[in-house]
């Protein structure tokens, strides 16, 4: 067994979703890193565009970002455009996968990082939307990464920020959201998809090691499963290792400012 | 008689531009390059009744609520960074009264300053439909008079005033930005009157040299102030990199004395020092080289 965190196991298995080629539009933490994870290993042509402007930018390991507008965020990008431009070429069609976290989701996929509780007299304020709910509106697969925990997963969002299949997928082409659909939620327990007729979360495979029984047990509603629930693969060392190089840095590195011409 | 080309002054001088009860755009983004020494002039001058509205903000939403300077936040998200989360004196203030606050999506809110750029009043998107942000703003459906599609309609927004940090100007507002120009463009374009910091304020004839880099022109600014370290403890791209220590700092205090927190933040670094650059001198030289040593490393050669 390995011995990945959680967080290392939905980062490995978010970032194995990426095909090589295609457009990433990545929010910051997790699904960023996954981007750059599957940008080092098995998709080096992935671009990753984050939403400060950056276009194709690399990370240096040990200073990824901590919000996608500053210059960590912009390190050896291929373009620097504006914020507008940015969510523009999505709107247009040009990202292929948008991938994004969650605070709460309900059994649709839709995505409240808003209130928790009534929006006219929340419990609590979450930070909001940023780009998610341009992401989820316009990027042509959306992927949604978070945690497995029953807090998270609701039978129903306090409120939609940002709106996965609504009610089902008639809700949704009849709200008028016709350019891409949800396509998958990766969390450090399973692989989730959407049943094409309901638009209703399903379980298609587990983390290693983790049961059925586990997940349903931390999902705040049943959970539609598939005919044949897959095992996902344990992260490799290559996987593990380079993940944590990206997080920590690597202190036996060429100098930083060297880095920036001899990156892979 | 004065150069109707000159636009330079000081940083009190520029804060007169803004009055009571004006709506504002800060430019930058979240803790990039923020106009964050005009934004400290206007709580020493002590503006009220305010609208501060920016894409995403940082921990001057705060600030300027617990101030007394703004009665109202536009944004699209609030948050110091994914380290910090959301500032907690906002989330007070926002959960005992939610309308304090208006929340747009990102794009939808940009779309807002481009119409606004654009002198049109309004401007469709396929962001926010089927959303619960919709209903909370005064974003309307509608549908497309050629294809019948259904889209969201954003009203134009006009601020009264757009204050916008770059790292040169000359001495008439022809301003550049270096890495990324953010909604910066669109917000000055779209603001009645346009307030420009800069790094430093360069000769007409290094603009001219370098046209290509002019992001916006000198007809839409009313006030170039030159401001070195304008942006800090925000970053400012290629310059100097966030100042992360400074946020540690200002999170636990706040995370432990709630408003109290934030009213000694501001004793301590704006009425305390009494000017930006007395607040640079409290800072120190040594840091504030450590950061500029930081962003060189980030820069591509």
């Amino acid at each position: 067994m390995s011995d990945a965190t959680p967080v290392e196991l939905m980062t490995i298995a978010g970032s194995r979703l990426l095909r090589d080629g295609r457009v990433v539009f990545a929010g910051v933490g997790a699904p960023l890193e996954a981007s750059v994870l599957a940008k080092r290993l098995h998709a080096p042509g992935l671009t990753i565009v984050l939403e400060g402007g950056s276009i194709g930018p690399r990370m240096l390991p040990g200073r990824l970002p901590v919000s996608t507008n500053e210059m960590r965020a912009a390190h050896h990008a291929s373009m620097l455009t504006s914020i507008n431009d940015l969510f523009l070429y999505g709107q247009r069609g040009h990202y292929d996968y948008g991938f994004i976290g969650a605070g709460q989701l309900d059994q649709y996929g839709n995505v409240n990082t808003s209130f928790i509780g009534d929006p006219d007299r929340p419990k609590v304020r979450l930070p909001g939307s940023g780009g998610a709910n341009d992401i989820v509106s316009s990027c042509r697969e959306v992927m949604i990464m978070t945690r497995h925990e029953p807090r998270r997963f609701v039978e129903r969002v306090d409120f939609i920020t940002s709106p996965g299949y609504l009610t089902g997928p008639e809700a949704r082409r009849s709200a008028g959201l016709v350019r891409n659909r949800p396509v998958a939620v990766v969390t450090d327990l399973a692989l989730l998809g959407f049943d094409e007729e309901t638009g209703r979360l399903r379980l298609d495979a587990l983390q290693p090691g983790v049961t059925q029984q586990q997940v349903q047990a931390n999902t705040g509603f049943e959970l539609l499963v598939s005919d044949a629930i897959d095992e996902l693969a344990p992260p490799t060392q290559q996987e593990l290792q380079e993940l944590r190089r990206l997080r920590d840095g690597d202190p036996t590195d060429v100098p930083e400012t060297r880095k920036v011409t001899s990156a892979p | 008689m004065t150069d109707a080309t000159d636009k330079r002054m000081s940083l009190a001088e520029a804060s007169a531009l803004v009055r009571d009860g004006d709506t504002l755009v800060a430019g930058g983004c979240c803790y990039s390059r923020t106009p964050w020494a005009m934004l400290l002039e206007l709580l020493r001058a002590e503006r009220r009744d305010l609208t501060l509205a920016r894409n995403l903000m940082c921990y001057e939403s705060e600030l300027f609520l617990a101030s007394g300077a703004a009665t109202k936040l536009v944004a699209s998200w609030v948050g110091i960074g994914l380290k910090w989360g959301i500032p907690k004196v906002f989330r007070e203030y926002v959960e005992r009264d939610p309308a304090i606050y208006e929340e747009w999506s990102h794009l939808s809110f940009g779309l807002r300053l481009l119409a606004g750029s654009m002198g049109m009043p309004f401007l469709p998107t396929a962001s926010m439909l089927g959303s619960d942000l919709l209903e909370r703003t005064p974003a309307v459906e509608m549908r497309c008079p050629f294809t019948d599609q259904k889209l969201v309609a954003v009203p134009a927004l006009v601020p009264d005033v757009a204050l916008i940090h770059v790292q040169r100007a000359d001495p008439a507002g022809n301003a550049q930005i270096d890495g990324p120009v953010y909604m910066d463009v669109e917000f000055a374009r779209a603001a009645e009157t346009v307030i420009v910091t800069a790094e430093e304020i360069v000769s007409p004839d290094e603009i001219v040299r370098t046209a290509d880099r002019t992001a916006i022109p000198g007809f839409v600014v009313d006030a170039v102030v030159e401001v070195p370290f304008g942006s800090y403890p925000h970053e400012c791209h290629g310059r100097y990199e966030a100042d992360f220590d400074h946020f540690d700092a200002y999170a636990e205090l706040v995370e432990r004395d709630g408003v109290e927190g934030v009213q000694a933040y501001l004793r301590e670094n704006v009425d305390g020092p009494g000017s930006f650059a007395g607040f640079l001198d409290k800072v120190g030289a040594t840091r504030l080289l450590e950061q500029t040593r930081r962003a060189r490393e980030l820069v591509a050669a």
